[in-house]
Parts: C-alpha cells; structure tokens; sequence
C-alpha cells in the first residue's frame, strides 16, 4: 500500500466477540482509511455482519476496542452513543425501510429527527437526494409497492440524507438483478468520491465488491486471512485466500462439514 | 442429578436475566423524549390504535356481560324476594371486578397480541435496527408512545365497558324481567359510592394497563426475529398478560378491600 500514512476512520484494536462460548473474531485489527471504499469480503457467517454492528455500536467486543474517529466506541454511554450514530449510517440488507411511511416520509425521517429545517427545505433536500438514486418518480409510493432493488436505492438516499462521514453497506449486491446491480456500484462510488464519505462495504461477491474497493480485506474464522489493494489480494499467496476468491468447491475450507468417518457412521448399527 | 440441578439453575439465571432486560427496558420506554408535539401526535395515533380499534368488542362484551349478571343475578335475588337490589348488584360487579378485569383480559387479546405482532415483525425487518442507527431511540420513538397509549386507554375502555354493562342489565331486567325502572337506577345510585367502587376500580385498571402493555411491547422488543418467534413471543403475551391481570387482580382487591 502506497499511502501507509494516511488517517484511519475506523480501527478496530484486538477485538475479540464471542457469542455464546462461540469464537466470532480473535484479536482482530484491522483499519479502515479515510475517505476510501474498503471492502470487507469473507464466506457466510464469518461475522461481517457483526462487525458493522461493532462499529456502530449496537454489540460490544468481549475485549479491546472499536474506535471511529479516534473515539472509542464501546465505551460511550448510550446518549453519547445515539449522538455518534449521527455521523454514521448503515445500509441494512434488507433496506429496513418504515413500511408505515411512504417513500417520501422515509428520507426524511432523519431530517425530522435531527434537524429543526422547515418544511421546505426538508422537501427539497429529499428530492434532491431520491434523484440522486433516481427515484424521484416513485416518492409517493409506499415501500412495500417497491422492487427489492428500488427499495435498496431508497434505503440508500434515506442513509445518505444527513451527509454522513461513514456509510456502512450490508452485503448490497445480494439478490439484485445485473442491472440494480450495476446501478448499486455505480452510486456506491458516485457517494464515495463525490462526498468523500468513508465507505465501508461488507460482501461475499467477490467480483462486484473488488470491482469498486480500494482496499480489501478478507476475513475467516475470526481472523483476517488477506489484506492489500484488489490486486494484491488476487495474487494473494495464502490457500485460504485464493479458494474463496476463485470460488473453488474443496480446499482448506472442506466441502464436509466436520463429522465422524463416513463408514463409520454408516456401520454404526452394524454389531 | 447434577444436571436437573444445573438445568434449574440455567432457566433461573435466564427468568432473573429477562426480568432484569425487561425493567431496565420498561424505565427507558417511559421516558417521553424531547418536544411535545411530534410525541404527542405519535401518542393519539396509538391512543387510535390501541383504544378506539378495540371499541367495538369491549362495547359489545360489556352489552353481554351486563345482561348475563342481570339475569343470574336475578334468579338468586328472587329467591330472598330482594330481585329490587338488581341494580345494585349489577353496578357494583361490573365497576368493581368485571369492568376492570375483562376489559383488561380482551385488551391483551386484541390490543397486546397485535402490539407484540407489529413490533417483532418491526425487529425481524430490521426496522428497529434501522431507526437506532440513525441515531432515534426506538425505545423513545416507537415503544412510549405505545406504553402510554395502553395506561390512558384501559381504564377509559374499562368504564365504557361498565357503563355498557349496566345498559345491557337495564335492558334485561327492567324490559324483560320486568323490575320497576326507578328502584334498577334508585338502588344503584345509593349504593354505589364514587371513590370506594369507581375510583378503586379505575386504579386496578391502571396498574393492569402498565403491566399488560409493558408484557405485551417487552415481548415484541425481545422476540427471536424468525416466524417461530413471533408466534412464540404473541403467545407469551396472551397468556403472560392474562394471568398477570388475574393475579393482579386478587392482589390489589386484598390490598384496597382488606379482610386479611
């Protein structure tokens, strides 16, 4: 990595998450620059998720330390914590959208919580960020009247409203077809260096994610197994690394999951 | 052996760990939040949902209720040829215990079922999520506006239910089983006294609204988010809240009535 020196929006200092006697991280450290998309790529159920949910504090490690902005999170009282989340957002999977507000309402809500603008500013502001993702035409309409890609862009405007520093996405690439697809990728770095808003981008398609991250890193089994640019973590060394990258059915990661021998289960009524 | 002990001491840990998150949840979902007229019209649109959408079945209850009372009553009083008492003892049954502790039971299973129903599925969407990482409190934004909604709402739904209740005694005694009209409104306005019947009832009411809301959102907050813990989690609040009022009930009666 070229530019070693610069500031780290998000750091995540020997942070261990258990769940239930279950190991999710171990010691994990890792940084997130300022101002980049970094993509943070790993199998199901390796604890993507979770980490966002460090991050924006909604868990809390077992041990060491969440840090955005040089604040440690995990150390906030929860009104100190409500006001952090300001500066940040989350776009859920789902889109998580109020399915008792219409499109409209739902970008603004942000707006009304946390702002004092009149009436038609807050108007403004909304369409203007519904154009931003294209759909001003639909702003009337209620969520569930949406396509799961549409919903995802309006989640996407709703998230961006108050200009946050930080925007998380929760595996945004999951069930969209290749156009809402290329639409994602395209506002994802529109926001990205058009308000220089540290991205954070948390995926298990692989092509997609590397596609548009400037830095990747690749967790398994609590661990980050793979570090670097795009192209670094494709000419990665580790065996790990390259079967998940390539998609490859049988390698350090089994295709069995863990059992007693086959025959020997299969026998085991056999006297 | 060892390991029923243990068992024991693993579902006592857990009951003590709930009751722990829920009173914890229940201080935070006291609190109002700031301003007063975004709250305040979040509130009158539970006040809607929770109260004037369950009007129909408490109105219609009482309407039985009282019949029902009317007509039992009337067949044990007429045997001590004192059947002009009728009205008395319909008031007097209806404010003190059926008023409160029916309204309170078709409440949790109309209004809590549903209150536990929408807030799981607002979890298992992500809704919630959603809302406190924008920075908004749900605990301030969707549960307080609920909590409050259900204590003002029961004990007003309570009274109606009374007071529908002794219509439909009227109806039976006075038109059907023929009491005199003027001893049926008489007898009761002697009887009945303001504070010792209405307001006593009135106060069970609305320590059974804090309780049956606070059961009935807590269950929804704390649901598994899948279809099997939604189901788990309206259920809990059924029957949770159904005994809570019984058992409140006979509690608060021996509590403002003595004889112990």
């Amino acid at each position: 990595m070229a530019e070693e020196s610069i500031s780290n929006f998000v750091e995540f200092k020997n942070v261990s998450f258990y769940r239930d006697d279950r190991m999710i991280f171990d010691n994990l450290s890792l940084q997130i620059p300022k101002g980049k998309i970094t993509a943070i790529l790993g199998p199901s159920g390796t604890g993507k998720t979770t980490l966002l949910r460090l991050i924006s504090g909604q868990l809390k490690p077992t041990s060491g330390d969440v840090f955005l902005d040089g604040v440690c999170i995990n150390a906030l009282s929860r009104n100190e914590l409500f006001e952090l989340r300001k500066r940040m957002s989350l776009l859920f999977q789902t889109g998580a959208l109020f399915t008792d507000m219409s499109v409209f309402e739902n970008v603004a809500f942000p707006l009304r919580e946390h702002t004092k603008l009149p009436e038609r500013m807050i108007r403004d502001l909304v369409l203007l960020k519904l154009e931003s993702v294209g759909l001003r035409g639909v702003a009337q309409q209620m969520p569930s009247q949406l396509s799961g890609g549409m919903a995802r862009r309006v989640a996407l405007a709703r998230s961006m409203v108050l200009d946050p520093e930080l925007i998380m996405y929760d595996e945004p690439f999951t069930g969209q077809d290749p156009i809402s697809m290329g639409v994602l990728l395209k506002l994802i770095t529109a926001f990205n260096t058009d308000l220089a808003i540290t991205s954070m981008l948390v995926s298990h398609d692989v092509n997609e994610a590397m596609s548009i991250a400037q830095q990747v890193f690749i967790l398994a089994a609590g661990h980050v197994i793979g570090q670097g640019s795009p192209e670094q973590v494709r000419n990665h060394p580790d065996l790990r690394v390259r079967q998940f990258l390539f998609g490859e059915p049988d390698g350090p990661v089994a295709f069995h999951a863990p059992a007693i021998p086959f025959t020997e289960e299969i026998l085991s009524h056999v006297e | 052996m060892l390991n029923r002990v243990q068992a024991l001491g693993v579902w006592c840990l857990r009951q003590c760990g709930s009751v722990g998150r829920a009173t914890l949840f229940l201080f935070n979902a006291l609190s109002w939040g700031k301003g007063f007229r975004a709250p305040f019209k979040r509130f009158i649109a539970q006040v809607f949902a929770l109260g004037v959408l369950s009007l129909p079945i408490v109105l219609v209850a009482g309407l039985f209720v009282g019949m029902v009372l009317a007509l039992q009553g009337y067949h044990i009083l007429v045997g001590y040829g004192s059947q002009e008492a009728i009205g008395q003892m319909v008031a007097l049954s209806l404010l003190r215990e059926f008023g409160p502790v029916v309204t309170a039971l078709l409440f949790v299973g109309r209004a809590g079922s549903a209150l536990t129903a929408e807030i799981a599925l607002m979890k298992t969407t992500e809704q919630l999520s959603a809302m406190s990482i924008m920075g908004v409190d749900p605990l301030q934004r969707v549960m307080a506006p609920r909590l409050w909604a259900g204590v003002i709402t029961l004990p007003l739904l309570a009274l109606m239910f009374s007071v529908m209740g002794i219509y439909g005694g009227a109806l039976v005694a006075v038109d059907v089983l023929d009491i005199y009209e003027g001893s049926y409104w008489a007898n009761m306005q002697s009887s009945v006294s303001f504070y010792e019947d209405i307001m006593k009832g009135v106060m069970k009411t609305v320590v059974f609204a804090l309780v049956v809301t606070w059961i009935a959102i807590f269950h929804g907050w704390d649901a598994t988010p899948t279809s099997q813990g939604m189901s788990r989690a309206t259920t809990a609040t059924v029957v949770q809240g159904s005994l809570a009022v019984l058992a409140l009930d006979f509690i608060l009666t021996a509590v403002m009535v003595g004889g112990f």
